[in-house]
């Protein structure tokens, strides 16, 4: 495993206190998890998503990210109705690991309360948290 | 990995390096009202030709093979148990085996639930295996729940044909989850109705097994397009004889998503009813909601095979309350008894064992009918069958238990509406001269 000093932590977009990035553009909110927790996690070997449609509130679980060691949950960053899931994570679940932030993507949510995605933490708060 | 117990002087040293004086030290962590203050009420220690005594008392009480003539199956099937099976089973490596608690260090453990689980999966036609639950019933509950975690429906259907307890042990289950159980009646052929299956798009699984309690061998493949008109309820195929398989068509054939039921009848003795190996199959899609554990096959950094303990992620030990199932092991000797059985009869073997069984029943039934009594159901059977017998037949069931026969079950205890009705069994042991000796005495 890493230090926290070796991972990467984009200053583009949100993170919240269960390790999920968000990145808004146009009210869609993307949403990830990140360098720490795929770190933390080890090996991705399957990710369960929800159905586009699905709603689910700030703080939900709305899938589950499965790594040779453990399973963990996923929660909502922000509040909203899914409007895309990431395929290619079906196939290629390692995506989250090799590229977090981008290919490893997972849902795209329309924000429903854009205070919400504004109380999320920038990169130096979500640094200073992980650093403690 | 073998399971030993500790000497009190194992349990000191271990005290020791703990830091505490003695078990009530360990314990000490415990809150004072968790804590049980007398002794648990155990009978004294028994020497061991008293406990052997005890012991053949208690297997005297049962009506068993070879001693009982037993024409009954209903769930427990007397089949032959091949001495190799017997023999191989007693081996220390095999019979003192443990929970494998660090798995990967016990490949030859996980090497014989892979067989197993490659054997059950090919007999069935289905795609995964786990690596066995408790039995038939508990096998069932656990696919009806499997159903509604996959479908997010809170409504299962189950046909009354199923084996009554199994039906009860599903109660059992769900009585605390809130979910729904729908009976499903059945036809006057001794099968499901599946007709007034009017609510599919609510129902996260419908439920039939298949020879059905009345010995009825249902038309799974029918069962199977009605229940996908619906594109997310499951058919779930159940089984409390898997040799069936060996001739009729598998349920994965017929379209089932899941496959579980009762093993006892490949290499495990009666007993006192138990224990039994529940069998547990489903489509691959379904493996990450699977209950229990699966061993998995792969290679290690140098290219070896190797076995592995795979989707233990899943399990309570791990994801707590979380978890896909409260069950945290498996049938492991039972399960290795069956796929040492399968093993030793092979494929043709089991086919071979299951044509005898249906003739011997075969044989019995028409004898039945030409005694002029009559079957109480036309569909076709396998081992088992059900017979309509004058009023009073309960006096000669009883004369005939003294006589070590064992003539069927009655099932107006489990269907009210089915007084005088018995389910009677043959499987490969019953001789024509045993089969000829009931007849003449049912009919005497």
């Amino acid at each position: 495993m890493k230090e926290v000093s070796e991972l990467n932590f984009p200053d583009d977009r949100r993170y919240s206190d269960d390790h999920e990035w968000a990145k808004q553009v146009d009210g869609v909110v993307r949403v990830g998890i990140s360098d720490y927790a795929q770190n933390q996690l080890g090996d991705i070997v399957f990710v369960e998503l929800p159905d586009v449609g699905d709603t689910f509130e700030k703080g939900q679980e709305f899938g589950t990210v499965e790594s040779v060691k453990a399973v963990s949950e996923l929660y909502m960053p922000v509040g909203g109705e899914i409007t895309a899931v990431n395929q290619a994570l079906e196939d290629a679940p390692e995506q989250v690991n090799n590229d977090p932030y981008s290919g490893g993507w997972m849902v795209d949510v329309r924000l429903q309360d854009p205070a919400e995605y504004g109380e999320l933490k920038d990169q130096k708060a979500y640094l200073d948290m992980l650093k403690g | 990995m073998r399971y030993l117990p500790q000497t009190p002087e194992d349990i000191d040293k271990m005290l020791q390096v703990v830091g505490v004086d003695n078990l009530e030290g360990l314990f000490s962590g415990i809150p004072e009202d968790c804590r049980r203050k007398e002794d648990l009420n155990l009978p004294e220690p028994l020497t061991e030709w008293e406990l052997n005594r005890r012991m053949d008392a208690m297997a005297g009480a049962m009506a068993v093979a070879p001693e009982y003539r037993v024409f009954m199956g209903a769930g427990s099937y007397s089949h032959y148990i091949p001495e190799a099976v017997r023999q191989l089973l007693n081996r220390s490596e095999v019979y003192t085996a443990y929970t494998p608690y660090q798995p990967e260090i016990s490949q030859g453990t996980l090497q014989a639930i892979y067989e197993y689980q490659t054997l059950v999966t090919r007999l069935l036609g289905m795609e995964v295996a786990n690596a066995s639950m408790y039995d038939g019933a508990s096998s069932l509950a656990e696919a009806l729940l499997m159903a509604i975690r996959i479908t997010r429906r809170k409504k299962v259907a189950v046909s009354t044909a199923i084996h009554p307890l199994y039906r009860r042990v599903v109660q059992t289950y769900f009585a605390p989850t809130g979910y729904e159980i729908k009976e499903i009646p059945f036809l006057p052929d001794g099968r499901t109705d599946l007709s007034g299956l009017k609510d599919l798009e609510e129902l996260a699984a419908v439920a039939v097994q298949s020879p059905n309690f009345f010995g009825c061998i249902e038309d799974l493949k029918a069962v199977g397009d009605r229940v996908h008109a619906d594109d997310k309820a499951l058919f779930i195929a159940a089984f409390t004889e898997p040799l069936a398989y060996g001739v009729l068509k598998r349920p994965g054939d017929c379209g089932a998503d899941i496959a579980c039921g009762e093993g006892q009848s490949f290499g495990i003795p009666q007993s006192f009813g138990g224990p039994g190996l529940g069998m547990f199959t489903a489509q691959k899609k379904y493996v990450r909601n699977m209950p229990g554990r699966l061993i998995g096959k792969t290679v290690d950094r140098d290219g070896r095979p190797g076995f592995v303990l795979t989707l233990a992620t899943r399990e309570q030990h791990i994801r707590r309350e979380r978890a896909t199932s409260n069950i945290c092991s498996n049938q492991g000797l039972c399960a290795t008894a069956a796929v040492m059985y399968m093993a030793s009869l092979g494929g043709t073997g089991i086919r071979e064992l299951a044509k005898l069984n249906h003739d011997k029943a075969a044989y019995l039934k028409s004898a039945f009918q030409n005694a002029g009594l009559t079957i109480a159901f036309e569909s076709p059977v396998f081992n088992e069958f059900t017979v309509k017998l004058p009023a009073g037949f309960k006096d000669t069931h009883a004369r005939l238990l003294k006589k070590k026969i064992v003539a069927g079950l009655p099932l107006a205890p489990y269907y009210p509406e089915l007084a005088e009705h018995y389910l009677f069994c043959a499987t490969e042991t019953a001789t024509r001269e045993d089969m000829d000796a009931l007849i003449e005495e049912v009919t005497k």
